[in-house]
């Protein structure tokens, strides 16, 4: 059965993928993380207002992602007992050993800047409840009940400078991801100095996305009218960034297969026999250029609120799918070839297993299960409940 | 007592750094001995510096070496997994279109059993085999590339992995460019050649070199002027694998021809 896998020759040690679909899951998910934050930010650091009604509920998206963000890292060592020598005793010269240094100051970051946004309802909630529901938002609040206007005022101020470090925390979140695959010479797949920056773009891509189809999901949960302005400005944005990603994306391959090193024929057996569908169909195809055409038209028709609404969902879900492809392609096809480049050989994931399908479906919904909980102790839609529905 | 909520933040960072910083300290106390600073007992690695040399034009693929290793380092036979292999190139007399030369490349099981005649002779135009081993490269991105340091260098250029410290992330798996690594199931961690580190440091040569009936692999002291490998280096023309990734391998290949990689 393992002949049939295997095209040429791999050297003997590769005949096992190493990094499996659960190091898939994790830029994925690191790239929602990045996204939904870098969304919330259009609001808190450039003042688009039209983002406001999504504003804090991408913050809490971003956590609940970030939450989860180590836990494929985590499920799939070997001595998972000894991943937290990673923190302890950081090899410098690895482009791993930064990742619980940059995701705990992040991790800081974003708790800091939900804590800001919402210090007022918690105030609010302590004040008006009893019982463990008081203990509950008095130590959220820290004990610390000034809502005066000048104590509101200093928050806006501290949380605007801080979505200002966060942006770049973000972009270097998910930047160095790329960095983890686009340092590694080895692998001529891998190894491209574009890397972080396509990372990041798929990230802001895929965040949007995600919040799109979150914020979607949460008003028909709770009956609640959608903000158009706001959904087709997460559109119009979504569009501007879909541009900066395929430019990118096609930069590498056009260069790499004009350029035509030593690895060009079996990148490009790579493109041909074993991505060929993910990476032309799903991440090019449905994953940019169909959602591209769709947001272009969004932006091109008047009215017609519920046409551009479907227009943006599809676009939305064909985008997540997309992005999913581009880490699986970068992932997944990175292995696939073997780096004697005579041969190429054949990831297939088996669904009951450490590092199986079913692990990561299970660390794929928790985030969303998070999100859940934490919507419902921190509402995210307080400037929407005046409103009649 | 009434505290303010500035109060409240330095308090609370306090706490936290001192238990952050507690914690790092703890840990440093019971952490044990680690390989990459204490040589094996009554060897000095500041003496040595080990090279090693395959001239391909030897070899005969018999798999002695492969087999050897695997017995020495108790390497799983039943497992796709090894530290040293022999690869076959055979490159046929049929010229397609292109003028490209069809060449046919393969190490069943490593080369340890051998290898079968599944093509004509009349066929083949030329044939030689290759036998690959870990480089230990100068500037090994293995090294380089793990996150907690488990790899490292030892002073006689040999690079080894700490069991006790791997953490099994796999990246110097990805990281190195020759397949020489592979995952050790049973320790839930990285593994690879050693050039057997337990057998050089008393004087014994590595069970492959040992075991190669026709000298094809030689192994010796860089610092030694009178070792084998030593003149070898000085007086032959030798060629390296991949060099253009600047690893530095300390690998010396004779007669290499231009598809091997």
């Amino acid at each position: 059965m393992l002949e049939n896998l295997i095209w040429g020759y791999v050297y003997p040690n590769e005949s096992e993928i190493q990094w499996s679909i659960l190091i898939v899951l994790y830029p994925y998910i690191t790239g929602l993380v990045a996204g939904a934050f870098i969304a919330s930010s259009l609001y808190h650091v450039f003042g688009k207002k039209e983002i406001k009604p999504v504003a804090r509920f991408a913050l809490l998206t971003a956590l609940s992602f970030l939450l989860v963000a180590m836990l494929p890292l985590l499920v799939h060592l070997g001595r998972p007992e000894r991943g937290i020598e990673i923190m302890f005793t950081p090899h410098l010269t690895s482009a791993m050993s930064g990742f619980g240094y940059i995701f705990s100051f992040y991790l800081t970051i974003v708790v800091l800047e939900i804590w800001l946004s919402f210090r007022e309802d918690i105030v609010n909630k302590a004040l008006s409840s009893h019982g463990w529901k008081e203990l509950l938002y008095s130590s959220l609040a820290l004990f610390s009940f000034d809502i005066s206007e000048k104590a509101l005022h200093d928050d806006e101020k501290f949380a605007r400078k801080l979505a200002i470090i966060g942006i770049p925390s973000a972009a270097f979140l998910h930047g160095y991801v790329g960095f983890i695959f686009g340092g590694i010479k080895a692998n001529p797949w891998w190894s491209t100095p574009l890397m972080p920056i396509i990372f990041l773009m798929s990230a802001i891509v895929s965040g949007i996305a995600l919040l799109i189809l979150l914020y979607i999901a949460a008003m028909k949960i709770r009956k609640h009218v959608i903000d158009h302005k706001c959904l087709q400005s997460l559109a119009h944005y979504l569009w501007i960034f879909l541009i900066l990603d395929v430019t990118l994306e096609l930069l590498e391959i056009v260069s790499m297969k004009y350029a035509s090193r030593e690895d060009i024929d079996i990148i490009n057996r790579l493109l041909s026999d074993k991505i060929g569908f993910t990476f032309y169909g799903v991440q090019l195809t449905l994953g940019i250029f169909i959602p591209f055409v769709l947001l272009l038209m969004v932006s091109l028709i008047k009215n017609r609120e519920t046409l551009k609404l479907y227009m943006i969902s599809i676009s939305s879900i064909f985008v997540v799918i997309g992005v999913f492809a581009m880490r699986w392609n970068v992932v997944i096809g990175g292995q696939e070839i073997s780096k004697s480049l005579s041969g190429t050989l054949t990831y297939v994931p088996v669904f009951y297993s450490q590092e199986g399908i079913l692990p990561a479906l299970i660390i794929f919904i928790l985030p969303f299960i998070i999100l859940l909980v934490v919507t419902s102790i921190l509402p995210p839609w307080k400037d929407m409940e005046e409103e009649p529905s | 007592m009434d505290i303010t909520r500035r109060d409240f933040t330095k308090i609370g960072c306090k706490i936290i750094i001192s238990a952050a910083s507690g914690t790092a300290i703890v840990e440093s106390m019971f952490t044990k001995g680690i390989a990459a600073e204490n040589p094996p007992e009554g060897y000095d690695w500041e003496k040595h510096f080990w090279g090693y040399v395959v001239d391909t034009r030897k070899c005969i693929g018999c798999g002695m070496c492969a087999s050897a290793c695997k017995m020495e380092n108790e390497v799983p036979f039943d497992e796709e997994v090894y530290r040293t292999w022999i690869e076959r190139y055979r490159v046929k007399k049929t010229i397609n279109e292109t003028r490209e030369e069809e060449v046919e490349i393969d190490s069943p099981d490593g080369g340890i059993e051998g290898f079968e005649d599944d093509i004509p002779a009349e066929e083949i135009k030329k044939a030689f085999y290759v036998p690959k081993i870990c480089n230990h490269c100068d500037n090994a991105p293995c090294v380089q590339v793990c996150p907690v340091g488990a790899t490292y260098t030892t002073k006689d250029g040999v690079v080894l992995v700490d069991y006790e410290y791997c953490i099994g992330c796999r990246y110097c798996i990805q990281g190195c460019p020759y397949g020489a690594r592979y995952f050790n199931t049973e320790k839930g961690t990285a593994d690879k050649c050693t050039w057997c580190y337990h057998r050089i440091t008393k004087g014994l040569l590595p069970a492959c070199v040992q075991a190669c009936p026709t000298g094809a692999r030689k192994f010796g002291d860089l610092k030694d002027n009178t070792s084998e490998v030593k003149k070898i280096m000085d007086e032959e023309r030798i060629t390296l694998l991949k060099p253009d990734l600047g690893t530095k391998p300390k690998v010396f290949y004779i007669g290499l021809d231009r598809e091997v990689r």
